[in-house]
């Protein structure tokens, strides 16, 4: 079993939501991120986005455009993301590591050269944000074939039919966008959330994540009601900048806490 | 297959096109695909699109036949193509009509458009007004300082122009930032994109409303000229006035078709934009095409002296052309291009598009050896009013002196 679902098998177990942070590759620095990483284990992360910087990111908001720009001023590409999984993985053989980002630098390195690449670096999955599934299709069996888990985006304008098309290339979990806009966007509906969850789950037996305009405890524990996982990335990205690179670990991983610990305080969910 | 029954029904000319694009966008382009097949069969859509062409935009624009540059130049002959004669200055405007009667179709009360030059974001803004339609432009904010009476312009219409700051603030940023529009505004908004690119049906949908191009020609040149052109010679930056006038001879298979690239200070030099000649393919704006790019795939900065062929990339059924062998692609350097823009102003009393110029220096480079009876159609794509100040600024004409100082 991968890391992917040997972590929601246990988290399941244990009736917990799980927490996953994005942060992207290069902000502040490599060695930064690596220690943003672990802290941000040690501070109850269940698995890690590892974001790979992409001159264009279409889909994220300012936030995750400005830490993109970062780190390309530090020219950190694709090979440098995997550099710093390597180095991640010589400490930590258990949480899980997705790779998030853009098609282009997946193709320019070759599909298959970067699944090998990224299975030996120790990368448990990929979500290309604009590889919908019906462009996709080779890529993930690709993947597949290396037990790499394809992540990918659901949204609320996906209407049931597509759910189920998206299900069937999906591993992992699959993401679903709590809003209409782009990353750090800032008008979460949470009911809307748990409609959207239920018609979900008819069509996807996966545990599915929900991202995109988590911004505090609140709308966390909001969210973990409904979800199997918690994913925060823009919040956590204005931590890394807001204050000296050095610090960076120590207030990402500090704010993280914070989430834990209003998670952790929500009752026990009853496995289904 | 017929090379023109392109492209598939997901969008695919070849290995290129395609929808790349975040799953938050894929219910609007479904949307969008399903509207526009209904549109482009309802003759009543139609009707109506032919009669703003003809009536507000005042086609068919001609065929004129430059007789002195042609003699000059001593061997084919050259034909232009007449967009410059547009309502707005350009061909863009033929597709913001199109587009903006879908958006009204749609019961979308917003449109929005990126920019560059600003020539497609005064189309925009144009029939916005004309309809009676918001609009936002996003114009790179490096493009806003470079484009002053385009923004004016803009602002005169009606419309909001919003500079974009990220990555290197040009044409290709402004497209990121309104993709992040429409995905946030979905509900209300039409996107109004100005090239042959970005996801299905983007490219086929421009390319249909700026096939009017080709269409005319193909009328026209038989009764002025007396037949087809043997060649037909249009800039490609994005590519939409080049694939406007090429679809309708791609079945013409005795007529070449050339496209021409901007190589800015050179191949060599790294500073250009010719991604069909120098770039390799990948993904960038929702399509597989030909892109300049860096050995990471990250998209790199272009130049060309022509705002509105510095863009990264190219339309996706370009990219299909040039690997099927029906077009080619050459390119044309800033110099060339500006020498080509003189010859046009002094000889003919035309002044062209710094874009378009790229298109007649290439025709003035291969008419010389050519036989008088050859002839070559180039797509005079726009005017270039907009262009005054680069030109000024690169030819060191100073507009404050006496005329006759600056003539020689």
């Amino acid at each position: 079993m991968n890391r992917i679902d040997a972590t929601f098998a246990r988290l399941r177990a244990e009736g917990r939501t799980a927490l996953i942070p994005y942060i992207t590759t290069g902000d502040p620095s490599l060695d930064g991120t690596l220690e943003v990483m672990r802290a941000l284990v040690a501070s109850g992360a269940d698995a890690i986005e590892l974001g790979v910087p992409f001159s264009d990111p279409m889909a994220d908001g300012p936030v995750i455009q400005r830490a993109s720009e970062r780190a390309l001023a530090k020219h950190v590409g694709l090979k440098d993301v995997l550099a710093v999984v390597r180095r991640f993985r010589e400490r930590d053989r258990n949480t899980p590591v997705v790779l998030m980002g853009y098609a282009n630098p997946v193709e320019s390195m070759g599909v298959r050269d970067f699944a090998d690449r990224a299975k030996d670096a120790g990368v448990d999955g990929a979500l290309v944000v604009d590889y919908p599934p019906e462009e996709a299709a080779d890529f993930a069996a690709t993947l597949h074939e290396r037990d790499l888990a394809t992540i990918f985006l659901l949204a609320p304008t996906t209407p049931p039919s597509r759910i189920a098309r998206v299900a069937a290339l999906a591993r992992g979990f699959v993401y679903y966008v709590s809003l209409r806009g782009v990353t750090g966007a800032a008008h979460l509906d949470t009911g809307d959330v748990a409609r959207r969850l239920s018609e979900i789950r008819r069509h996807v037996k996966l545990p599915v994540g929900v991202g995109f305009g988590i911004r505090d405890a609140a709308s966390a524990r909001a969210v973990a009601a409904h979800a199997d996982a918690v994913i925060i990335g823009a919040r956590i990205i204005q931590e890394i900048e807001n204050g000296p690179p050095d610090g960076a670990a120590e207030r990402a991983g500090a704010w993280l806490a914070t989430i834990r610990r209003a998670l952790d305080a929500m009752p026990a969910k009853r496995a289904a | 297959m017929q090379m023109n029954d392109l492209p598939d029904a997901r969008g695919h000319f070849g290995p290129y096109g395609g929808v790349f694009v975040a799953e938050t966008l894929i219910g609007a382009l479904d949307e969008l695909r399903s509207q526009y097949d209904e549109a482009r069969r309802d003759p009543a859509f139609r009707a109506e699109f032919e009669r703003e062409l003809k009536h507000y935009v005042g086609r068919p624009s001609p065929v004129y036949h430059a007789e002195r540059w042609s003699r000059e130049l001593g061997g084919a002959q050259i034909w232009l193509k007449r967009e410059d004669l547009n309502h707005t200055g350009a061909h863009k405007v033929n597709n913001c009509i199109g587009q903006a009667l879908l958006a009204r179709r749609l019961g979308k009360p917003r449109v929005i458009a990126e920019t560059g030059a600003g020539m497609h974001g005064v189309a925009a803004a144009t029939v916005a007004a004309r309809y009676g339609l918001e609009c936002v432009v996003y114009m790179g904010s490096e493009d806003v300082r470079r484009q002053v009476q385009n923004v004016y312009r803009m602002k005169l219409l009606g419309a909001t122009v919003v500079p974009v700051e990220s990555g290197s603030k040009t044409l290709k940023d402004a497209l990121n930032e309104a993709m992040r529009d429409w995905v946030t505004n979905v509900d209300t908004t039409f996107y109004i994109i100005g090239t042959v690119a970005g996801p299905h049906p983007y490219p086929m949908m421009v390319r249909d409303f700026q096939s009017v191009i080709g269409r005319e020609c193909l009328v026209q040149m038989p009764e002025a000229a007396g037949r087809q052109p043997d060649v037909v010679i249009a800039c490609v930056g994005g590519g939409s006035n080049a694939m406007g006038i090429f679809h309708p001879y791609v079945s013409h298979e005795q007529v070449e078709l050339v496209g021409v690239e901007a190589a800015g200070e050179g191949i060599g030099t790294g500073r250009h934009a010719a991604s069909l000649t120098a770039g390799r393919p990948g993904v960038l704006h929702g399509n597989r095409t030909y892109l300049l790019q860096d050995e990471n795939g990250q998209i790199v900065e272009t130049h060309s002296v022509s705002a509105g062929l510095d863009y990264p990339g190219v339309g996706p059924e370009h990219a299909w052309l040039k690997d099927s062998g029906r077009a080619s692609y050459v390119t044309i350097t800033d110099a060339e291009a500006l020498a080509a823009f003189h010859a046009c102003c002094r000889i003919e009393g035309i002044i062209p598009a710094l874009e378009s110029s790229h298109a007649l220096a290439y025709a003035a480079k291969i008419a010389t050896a050519m036989p008088k009876d050859r002839i070559l159609l180039v797509n005079l794509s726009g005017r270039g009013d907009k262009d005054m100040a680069t030109v000024a600024e690169r030819s060191g004409l100073d507009f404050a002196a006496p005329a006759a100082a600056t003539r020689s």
